[in-house]
């Protein structure tokens, strides 16, 4: 067995890590390259839009995750609550803050630049808005682009819906484009990486499909999270983001030609003893100690709701190089948090049948509302609809105050051994039939 | 007339009836009639009167229920005012409601609302979903979209089409109702020991839950009683309250902050009924008269965009108009926009030298000891260095 402190790496994962080098090396010469920098969120983010206007995205809950990750978060909350934010409020939005105050130094090690654009789009989470009516006060003069995402109320997308945004995109979020970068709107190239975007989404869900496979080749959580990176992000409708995908696609499909398990950071599993649908985001402080406790138990996400965060493919969308605008709206409304608890339920449903469950497990997260709130009727009507056993965990984004790896291991470990009752029973009763 | 006593007396009990039993008996009187809760903060309730319908504020449980099974289905983290409310659901005090509206103010109250479509809790769960644009021929047209939404659920029920004429009506009726709250008000700016905070807001929660026409008469006596001498003045430092829009603050905070040496010449603790800033137009056509009236005349709150109309600047004019000596902002735990807004609010009074503290409560916080200590200081430290 390899080290454990030295993470094993699939090949996906490296080339990854480069994409990634390379955006925030651009970031950190944004000014030197003449590149114009936007502001924006992971959930109904018009990427597309603004690499067809040359400008560099950064967003700042990838920082804020990152920073958890190196142990930079905590100290970095504190900051914020010294200046009067609360420990009540969302963390993401303190550590952001807590970082810009720190000299907002990047996961590179390298200084971001200031934005040039806010772009607000306000998709599936209140605390966006109240995020960046913040950021718009520390960074006075940065224009705001507003795009209100409305809410999958009735659990459909209206063509009034539609039309609403794509007003906005038009007369609010295009106008602002042009007027930072002096680049005029071309919706030729914006349908061109819009067919990219497909390419992209018809792989990411063959990926996210192969779970269904016994084992599971993918753990859709742990590392779905790393997955998810290009085409959540600053990449997707880019060549390299499909090229990625492409990749991760041949990667995984060996695997499954060869009837191997997922690779976790201390190598590959060698036995799939229960598959799991997760809902909620990870912890970021203390990531890798939580994932252990999964893969020590031979427990395997097969799929989870926090992937689809930043678009929902697999239930059937796809970006629409025709309807360049209307697709970016109807791509935002249908983001994960911006389903109706309704749809929400109805989805974690279909992927507990759908791949094979033996149970279902709730990481509720202090900072996030949008997830949270409503997460234990989610529970109780899971069990009732599909009798699986349904576990239940408290921890936070990125504050270390508030993850408790006793407590959470314990949980967890009474958890599977609920799911090997389970098993045992439902063999036995198998038996007998 | 009635006595202000009397008055008052009344408008306690109706505030804190949570079986809304006025609400329900109204109902009684006609088969065509509905019954439309609402949570925090604003609707437009014009539109719900139009269709023969009762608006009915739904604030929170507060400290007057045992939340038994609310907290089963909330964790520690998230704020009290839903779990009260799903515990009245759950229960029968909302019984008899024909549908219920959610406007959109944060995630929970968000997420409440598809807690009550699982729960099938009423014929319809009207996420009301605020535009957060406020140009008139975009969020304007979406927010009339909104309301044509709520018209066709309340349609389904009871079949009632409204007709012009009836908004009109309605908007006339909440436009005295609006005028006579803020009278109340600015009485109270010029003589705030005639009316204290707690009466003046049983008065205004009383009146989300009965016909408005009935409120309408209890404050024109109220504006008749307090025009005349009531009271004693004291030595009181005059504070505009913030941050309490949605979850409601336990009375007893009120009175503490009062026994404390602060008359409340200002606050957001029933903003729905005072959110729109003056009359609503009569003379264009109604919904496009209630929708000007949204994205032009709203006051502020940190539910909603402000970028270019900033709150902290608003609360600070807010704080001049009243001749306010301090401001308390008094959250709700756990209510991020609120509890957002704070620093940068803070800020604007720090640059405009209008002292500030601040604490958190939950509507059903029993413990006032601290508070009153807290206002008490910021009351002697205003009055002995301001």
């Amino acid at each position: 067995m390899a080290d454990p402190k030295e993470a094993i790496k699939e090949k996906s994962m490296i080339i990854q890590k480069e994409m990634l080098a390379k955006q925030f090396s651009d970031l950190s010469k944004a000014k030197e390259l003449g590149k114009k920098v936007v502001y924006t969120f992971v959930p109904g983010n018009l990427t597309e839009l603004i690499l067809a206007f040359d400008m560099l995205p950064v967003y700042p809950e990838i920082n804020a995750l990152q920073s958890g990750m190196r142990k930079k978060s905590g100290g970095y909350i504190k900051d914020a609550e010294k200046m009067g934010y609360s420990e009540d409020v969302c963390t993401y939005v303190k550590c952001d803050i807590g970082m810009m105050l720190n000299g907002n130094i990047g996961p590179t090690g390298e200084k971001l630049p200031s934005p040039d654009l806010l772009l607000l789009s306000y998709t599936g989470c209140f605390t966006f808005l109240k995020w960046f009516e913040n950021l718009e006060r520390l960074y006075p003069g940065v224009p705001v682009a507003m795009l209100h995402t409305p809410y999958q109320e009735d659990g459909k997308i209206t063509k009034e819906q539609v039309d609403y945004m794509v007003k906005q995109l038009k007369e609010e979020v295009i106008p602002k484009f042009e007027q930072v970068t002096g680049n005029i709107y071309d919706p030729e190239r914006l349908s061109k990486m819009l067919e990219n975007s497909v390419t992209a989404e018809e792989y990411w869900v063959k990926i996210l499909e192969m779970a269904k496979n016994k084992p599971s080749p993918i753990d859709a959580y742990f590392a779905g999270v790393y997955y998810m990176g290009p085409i959540n992000t600053a990449f997707r409708g880019t060549d390299e983001c499909v090229e990625y995908y492409k990749e991760l696609y041949k990667e995984v499909n060996e695997r499954v030609k060869n009837g191997l398990l997922p690779v976790n950071p201390e190598g590959e599993m060698k036995e799939e003893r229960f598959r799991l649908v997760v809902e909620g985001p990870p912890n970021w402080t203390n990531f890798r100690e939580f994932w252990k406790i999964f893969y020590d138990m031979g427990a395997v996400i097969v799929a989870s709701t926090y992937t689809k965060v930043g678009g929902l493919y697999d239930t059937g969308f796809r970006h629409n190089p025709a309807e360049p605008l209307e697709s970016l709206a109807k791509y935002c409304m249908g983001c994960y948090t911006n389903l109706n608890l309704p749809q929400r339920v109805d989805l974690i449903e279909k992927y507990i049948k759908e791949y094979k469950a033996d149970g279902f497990l709730i990481n509720s997260i202090k900072s996030c509302n949008s997830f949270s709130a409503g997460q234990l009727m989610i529970m109780r009507q899971i069990e009732q609809r599909t009798g699986v056993p349904v576990g239940f965990i408290e921890s936070d984004l990125v504050d270390p105050r508030y993850f408790s790896y006793a407590n959470i291991k314990n949980r967890l470990e009474s958890y599977f051994q609920m799911l090997e009752q389970r098993k045992i029973i439902l063999k036995q009763e198998e038996e007998t039939v | 007339m009635k006595s202000l006593e009397t008055i008052l007396n009344e408008c306690e009990h109706l505030a804190f009836d949570l079986n809304f039993t006025r609400a329900k008996e109204w109902k009684a009187g006609d088969k065509n009639r509905i019954l439309v809760g609402y949570l925090p903060i604003y609707v437009p309730r014009e539109i719900i009167h139009a269709a023969k319908g009762l608006p009915v504020g739904i604030m929170g449980a507060g400290d007057r229920k045992q939340i038994i099974k609310g907290d089963a289905y909330y964790q520690s983290y998230i704020c009290h005012l839903p779990r009260g409310i799903i515990e009245m659901a759950l229960d029968i005090n909302l019984n008899d409601f024909d549908g219920f509206m959610f406007p959109a103010i944060c995630d929970c109250v968000r997420n409440l609302s598809g807690m009550f479509k699982l729960s099938k809790k009423g014929k319809f769960q009207r996420y009301f979903d605020y535009p957060q644009n406020f140009d008139p021929f975009i969020g304007g047209v979406f927010y009339e979209q909104e309301m044509e939404k709520v018209m066709d659920d309340m349609y389904a029920i009871n079949k009632v089409k409204v007709t012009d004429d009836a908004l009109y009506q309605a908007i006339e009726l909440y436009n005295v109702n609006r005028n006579l709250i803020e009278e109340i008000y600015d009485i109270r700016q010029q003589y705030p020991w005639r009316l204290s905070a707690v009466e003046t807001y049983h008065i205004l929660r009383a009146g989300i839950t009965i016909p408005v026409e009935e409120h309408n008469e209890l404050l024109k006596q109220v504006v008749e009683h307090i025009s005349k001498e009531r009271g004693e003045p004291m030595d009181n430092i005059r504070v505009v309250v913030s941050g309490s829009f949605c979850e409601q603050p336990p009375i007893g905070l009120i009175k503490s902050i009062e026994m404390a040496g602060c008359y409340i010449v200002d606050d957001d603790f029933m903003l729905g009924s005072r959110w729109i800033q003056g009359d609503i137009n009569r003379n264009i056509t109604p919904l496009k008269a209630l929708t000007d009236a949204y994205i032009n005349q709203s006051t502020f709150s940190s539910a909603f965009y402000d970028v270019g109309n900033p709150k902290g600047k608003r609360l600070v004019n807010l704080a001049k108009k009243r001749y306010a000596d301090g401001v308390i902002f008094s959250a709700a735990s756990f209510c991020d926009p609120a509890l957002l807004d704070r620093p940068q609010m803070q800020k604007e009074c720090d640059e405009a030298q209008i002292p500030h503290i601040n604490f958190q409560f939950h509507e059903n916080t029993g413990q006032f000891k601290v508070i009153k200590e807290q206002a008490g200081t910021f009351s002697d430290s205003i009055k002995l260095w301001a």
